[in-house]
């Protein structure tokens, strides 16, 4: 096993976006993500890869279009008022079935907001962030080691269903330094793509990339092939963790920090005899509706932390189906909870249900 | 021995522009110029936002469908996945290329992108019935400029090879049109240039071509080609505006 190093969170992913083979990364400066794009600037042309500082983001995530229409793995980052320029490319993205992996380090917003931590691009991002019926593929890494292996697995996801994926970390994941282990990630190649633009050879027909249709009867089959996608992927590609919850009286939703918050906020309910427990959703679309489903069955309430107003909390009620009292424990504009906050909201929930 | 054949990089499909329109004669000298060149095997264009929004479905090499004025973005990445076999060209309309495309534009000239870019400037908005484009000619009657530009309000149309000239940049810009046969020889030349330019390495060759629109206009196809002519050309000269390979030969 090969040796662990300390490394940033954003650095990690660059890291580990090399590692699974993304020889192309567009980008533009912004807080609290720009080490990526530093990282990329030092190793990529020492590899033979391309580094661009586009002209803007909006130029960035278009560059990005272009690899993926070539078939080749690329990437771009950025973070929260970043990723609305990028919008729009998103959703051509997304109307064009291109594979390619977004990065959002979120801060606090709206508008130019704050460069702390934040989760409030939550429902840009499972929502899909463009016009248009779509979604992509959102991964929350809680670790630096996850901000690496959710890297490689956002494009073999990407490439495997012909579309995006994002890694939705937040501003503490992207900054705060861990030991991971890049050597060691296992990466799938990418599959073939007969569909890329890559020149015909005069050996085939002409490949066209597009999302124009202006058949209505014919657009709307293609939304309704791509939501067969989606179902697929809903039932083979969710990951979430759970911790403590078989057993659990009350269950903590969380991802990102909040989920490393909530965790030691469980370990101390228990030390206090509250069966408290956390389900963490690794990927937020698809939601990990399943286990909520199920702790529903059991749990007496269900509290959503987030570093926003509340906007998982949506998809908690959706998936318990309502049954259970679901309460929100959170910071915003670029706060974060600490334990001692989440453990009062455990007792408060514990008090009104014991 | 054929007299006239179909350029092999053109698809035989009726295309869907207006009667009179020049986009079907830069079409056919584009197509001409990848047969000629014998590139079509390694050609990806770019189509625009814009009337020439389905010209994936006429040229024969691989093409992509890019968002409003983003096409240069496209073509940077399509070149840079794999710049030794892509020969990329963007094909543009004005508004695509000079205003919600403007800074696209500018970067990829700047940095002397290797691509093609052909501009096809109108004057107008066509594909959404006529409206001002940053290139419609002060006084000119659009949708959206009903008593004519009147520059107090929207400015003076934008001339993009003049601009552009100003960078240090672009290997190659110049202005050409289509409106009678000499001048359609000429913007062959100068086509055929801009992609040869890409072959050789040199990067980022732009060429303009004023073109028509008898729709939005309100004209004959006839009267269309006068008026380029007589309004058009005064304000946007034809010529080459930078040819860095000729000037640094000439300097030497």
């Amino acid at each position: 096993m090969a040796d662990k190093i300390l490394m940033k969170g954003n650095e990690a992913i660059a890291a580990a976006a090399i590692k699974a083979g993304c020889m192309h990364y567009f980008g533009y400066p912004i807080t609290p993500q720009t080490e990526i794009a530093a990282y990329m600037a030092k190793v990529m042309p020492k590899i033979g890869g391309t580094f661009l500082q586009a002209e803007s983001e909006i130029a960035a995530i278009n560059m990005v279009y272009g690899v993926a229409s070539a078939g080749k793995r690329v990437m771009t980052s950025s973070s929260s008022p970043g990723v609305s320029l990028k919008g729009e490319g998103l959703s051509y993205l997304a109307g064009s079935d291109l594979p390619a992996l977004i990065v959002n380090v979120q801060r606090g917003g709206p508008g130019l907001g704050g460069i702390q931590p934040s989760q409030s691009d939550y429902f840009q991002s499972t929502r899909g962030g463009g016009h248009g019926d779509y979604h992509m593929i959102v991964l929350a890494p809680a670790s630096v080691q996850e901000m690496a292996e959710l890297t490689v697995k956002g494009f073999e996801l990407a490439d495997t269903y012909r579309m995006t994926a994002m890694i939705l970390a937040d501003g503490t994941m992207g900054q705060m330094m861990e030991p991971v282990s890049i050597d060691d990630l296992k990466v799938n190649p990418a599959p073939e793509k007969p569909w890329a633009t890559t020149g015909t050879k005069m050996a085939r027909e002409h490949n066209i990339v597009n999302s124009l249709s202006l058949v209505p009867e014919e657009l709307e089959e293609l939304n309704f092939k791509r939501y067969d996608r989606y179902k697929v992927i809903e039932e083979n590609e969710t990951m979430y963790e759970e911790y403590m919850v078989e057993d659990a009286d009350i269950v903590l939703a969380a991802f990102g920090i909040a989920a490393r918050v909530s965790k030691n906020a469980v370990d101390e309910a228990r030390k206090l005899g509250i069966k408290a427990g956390l389900i963490r959703p690794i990927t937020l679309w698809p939601f990990p509706k399943a286990p909520f489903k199920a702790a529903a069955e059991h749990a007496k309430a269900f509290i959503s932390v987030e570093l926003n107003m509340g906007q998982m909390i949506e998809d908690v009620i959706l998936a318990t189906e309502s049954k259970r009292p679901v309460t929100l424990c959170n910071r915003a504009g670029g706060m974060i909870p600490d334990p001692a906050q989440v453990l009062n909201a455990i007792k408060e929930v514990n008090g009104g249900i014991a | 021995m054929a007299v006239f054949e179909k350029p092999h990089a053109l698809i035989d499909v009726p295309l869907h522009y207006c009667p009179g329109c020049t986009h079907g004669i830069v079409h056919r000298l584009v197509a001409e110029v990848i047969d000629e060149l014998g590139i079509e095997g390694k050609t990806i264009g770019i189509a625009p936002v814009g009337c020439s929004v389905m010209a994936y479905n006429y040229f024969n090499c691989d093409m992509i469908e890019a968002a409003h004025g983003r096409a240069p973005a496209v073509a940077t990445g399509v070149k840079r996945a794999d710049p030794e076999n892509h020969i990329v060209f963007t094909y543009q309309g004005d508004g695509d290329l000079a205003s919600i495309g403007m800074a696209e534009t500018v970067h990829a000239a700047a940095r002397n992108e290797n691509i093609t870019v052909i501009f096809i400037n109108n004057a107008i908005y066509g594909m959404t019935g006529g409206q001002m484009a940053p290139t419609s000619l002060v006084g000119q009657v659009t949708q959206t400029s009903p008593y004519g530009r009147d520059p107090k309000a929207c400015g003076y149309p934008i001339k993009v090879c003049e601009m552009l000239s100003e960078l240090v940049g672009p290997e190659y810009l110049e202005r050409v049109t289509v409106n009678n046969v000499k001048n359609v020889r000429n913007a062959k030349k100068a086509i055929k240039k801009a992609f040869q330019n890409q072959i050789d390495g040199k990067g980022f060759s732009l060429v303009e071509v004023v073109s028509s629109c008898p729709t939005n206009w309100g004209m004959t196809p006839k009267q269309a080609l006068e008026w380029i002519e007589s309004d058009m050309l005064p304000y946007y000269p034809l010529g080459v505006y930078k040819d860095r390979s000729a000037e640094q030969k000439e300097a030497e």
